[in-house]
């Protein structure tokens, strides 16, 4: 099939700038390790109360693993629990939750920590709290008539600095 | 010189044109509630307004995406289909005329049936129904009359293209036609999935036949059908770029060849990618997400293809008028036809659209605006812009054709304020909604809330009153829109109005014929996405938790 010479060049050109994106993305899951939450742990979405770790939400320190804190929750209509998790600053924190009912989201607003939240299924992240603040963690996926009003805080604090200025 | 022969059925048979007309008719009501629809959830949304008689805000948001997303696209698409089939390779038989009207009805039974669920707050599931979110059986049954109307609808559309070829052996058939049968068979392909999960798994669970459902499954195979359909919407917009645009500005198809390719590129490249909607969930592997990032972006191939073949022919049409220099060919497109313009504002928002859209289907940044409304702002520049005004600019000619009047000079100059209100309304929603969404995390699918008076909710806030702003001209074009349809349905005066289907450019090349074998493209498309499902399904059905009961009772 015949292509004009421009048309050649342009299609390279694209074709280009999508495999270098695609390589840039390819080292990033496989060679750093980052993907999105892809868990393929399950559980008895009825009972999730009675498997460890979720017969206690919240956030706990941890020792002896490739990241220093855990924060366990569980997401139902329309309720976090724990409400509140606050961390310090520049920890390494793997996030473990999971729904007892519907399909949740659960993001930390304007922060790359976002996954969804599926009844049976355990959700994981793990990454580094670098910046402190106070941040919205939000129902991100229809669940009812409550979604909206369905939210809690991740507070990242810096321990160093606790009493500056109050 | 197999333009000639395509040109000797100059007008759709008047027989066709009703039942194109038919599907017009829904298609616009269907775009009146859902953009009503729409503009309360601005509203809602903005803070400043509150729905009446209890209604619901989620009961609203599913009246606009199942009428926006499915009832509007599907029935002005087929529509457009059987019209176009009707002008380029003659006319239905009686028998399949009839075909067609009986899936027209089947698709309308569907509607009806569904929207009423809806309506009685049986049904506030969204436009994605996801489960364990349980609707009342008849929603799924009427979506069900749809998809099976649909597929009965483009049964005789295929077997006229067929017909035609057997024939005229040896010919290359005519590109729109062709077009046509490349879109019916990813519609074909695309719909299987959510086929699959409405009737073996929601509708049993939904009548109580089955206690459980497994969540993720459904969704892999929503999701399957789920981004495919987004190609379905395009591909007609595209048929229009491609054999329509170039009539109408007074030039020749660029390439015959190129066009095709771009056709079958989408075929075999827009099923096998959903689950790059599946990122952020868990139960599925991170290689195989990984790999459907890739296929997904190979899609933008074609859509590369076809931005140079558009612009290629508005610069060498300017030239012809003797415009000079770099973009002097810029000035001599015909701005104040509404037939061009609004395809052509299509055309731009489909630059920003396609590339959010490469943010959205990359592996790790997906994170970043997974179901914010960065997402929302998203598929109103490729859907609702893109998509729609291309429709719109089609409606412009195709109605007063079809019933034999003609678009008038005064239509006309509506038409085009149509498409300056479009462009204006979505620039300020969509513009809003991308920046908030990305970098405010603001969530999509949610009414107004204050949670809590958190300092980040605050700042989205002036956002949604944009959103609101921008909604609110949009419908005023919605409205602006369903007077130009009537009034070219049935008042414009009487007259001939020309469907303009562009010639191929003599310089073109003879189009190669594995482009029309449709047995080596359907083997490549089975290939590709039994290598992107195979793994992960088994893997989802293997590693499956125990299924979920419905919930009916949270909305």
């Amino acid at each position: 099939m015949h292509l004009h010479k421009y048309e050649k060049w342009w299609m390279v050109f694209g074709a280009g700038t999508l495999v270098a994106f695609l390589i840039i993305l390819g080292i990033g899951a496989f060679h750093s390790g980052s993907h999105p939450n892809d868990s393929k742990k399950t559980i008895d979405y009825e009972r999730v109360e009675d498997f460890k770790p979720f017969d206690n939400p919240g956030v706990h320190k941890v020792e002896g693993k490739d990241w220093d804190y855990e924060v366990v929750l569980i997401a139902s209509a329309f309720n976090y629990n724990p409400g509140v998790i606050e961390l310090p600053v520049n920890a390494k924190v793997k996030f473990i939750a999971t729904t007892k009912d519907v399909i949740h989201g659960f993001q930390a607003a304007g922060t790359n920590i976002n996954m969804m939240l599926e009844p049976g299924y355990i959700s994981e992240y793990t990454t580094v709290v670098n910046k402190t603040g106070e941040y919205l963690i939000v129902c991100n996926e229809y669940c009812g008539t409550g979604h909206a009003f369905m939210y809690s805080t991740l507070k990242v604090v810096d321990p160093n600095a606790t009493n500056d200025g109050e | 010189m197999q333009q000639t022969m395509v040109n000797k059925i100059m007008k759709v048979d008047p027989r066709d044109a009703k039942l194109a007309m038919a599907n017009f008719y829904v298609a616009f009501i269907a775009l009146l509630v859902g953009g009503l629809a729409g503009l309360l959830q601005v509203l809602v949304r903005s803070g400043q307004f509150k729905l009446p008689w209890g209604i619901g805000y989620y009961q609203v948001l599913t009246v606009h995406g199942v009428l926006l997303g499915l009832i509007l696209t599907t029935f002005f698409i087929l529509g457009f289909q059987v019209a176009a089939i009707s002008r380029t390779v003659g006319p239905l038989t009686d028998g399949q005329r009839k075909i067609g009207w009986l899936g027209f009805w089947l698709m309308t039974a569907g509607t009806v049936a569904a929207s009423v669920m809806v309506l009685l707050n049986k049904a506030t599931v969204l436009f994605t129904f996801y489960a364990p979110l349980k609707a009342h059986w008849i929603f799924y049954l009427g979506l069900t009359f749809v998809v099976v109307g649909s597929w009965t609808l483009i049964a005789p559309q295929i077997m006229r293209f067929f017909a035609w070829r057997k024939e005229n052996k040896g010919e290359t058939s005519p590109l729109l036609a062709f077009m046509v049968t490349v879109n019916n068979f990813l519609w074909i392909v695309a719909t299987l999935g959510v086929a699959i999960e409405v009737l073996f798994m929601l509708l049993p669970w939904s009548l109580g036949l089955v206690e459980r459902v497994d969540v993720l499954l459904s969704r892999t195979f929503f999701w399957y059908f789920g981004h495919a359909l987004t190609y379905f919407w395009l591909l007609p917009a595209y048929m229009a770029w491609y054999t329509i645009v170039p009539k109408i500005i007074g030039a020749k198809i660029f390439s015959d060849a190129l066009a095709r390719l771009a056709f079958l590129l989408f075929l075999i490249f827009s099923v096998p990618i959903g689950i790059h909607h599946q990122l952020t969930e868990p139960g599925i592997d991170g290689l195989w997400k990984f790999i459907q990032v890739v296929l997904t972006f190979f899609v933008t191939v074609p859509s590369l293809l076809t931005a140079f073949a558009m612009f290629a022919t508005f610069e060498l049409r300017g030239r012809e008028l003797g415009s000079k220099g770099l973009l002097g060919w810029f000035k001599a497109l015909p701005w104040k036809d509404s037939r061009f313009l609004l395809p052509f504002i299509g055309m731009v928002a489909f630059i920003p659209g396609g590339a959010g859209g490469i943010v959205n289907a990359s592996h790790q940044m997906n994170q970043l605006v997974h179901n914010t409304i960065w997402i929302t702002g998203h598929f109103h520049l490729t859907a609702a812009t893109t998509v729609a005004l291309t429709f719109f600019g089609v409606a412009f000619w195709l109605i007063p054709h079809l019933t034999g009047r003609v678009l008038t000079k005064k239509l006309n100059f509506l038409g085009v304020i149509v498409g300056i209100l479009w462009a204006t309304g979505m620039f300020i929603m969509s513009s809003a909604m991308h920046i908030v969404g990305l970098l405010g995390g603001a969530p999509r699918r949610s009414e107004y809330s204050e949670y809590g008076g958190a300092t980040q909710a605050m700042e989205w806030i002036p956002y949604q009153i944009a959103q609101a702003v921008g909604g609110t001209i949009l419908f005023i074009a919605i409205i602006l829109i369903t007077y130009l349809v009537i009034q070219l349905a049935f008042f414009a005066p009487k007259g001939e109005q020309d469907f303009p289907l562009a010639e191929l450019a003599p310089s073109a090349e003879k189009t190669p014929a594995i482009l029309e074998n449709f047995k080596v493209w359907g083997v490549i498309l089975l290939a590709i996405i039994l290598f992107a499902y195979t793994v992960p399904i088994i893997d989802i059905i293997q590693n499956a938790p125990p299924g979920s009961k419905g919930f009916n009772n949270l909305w």
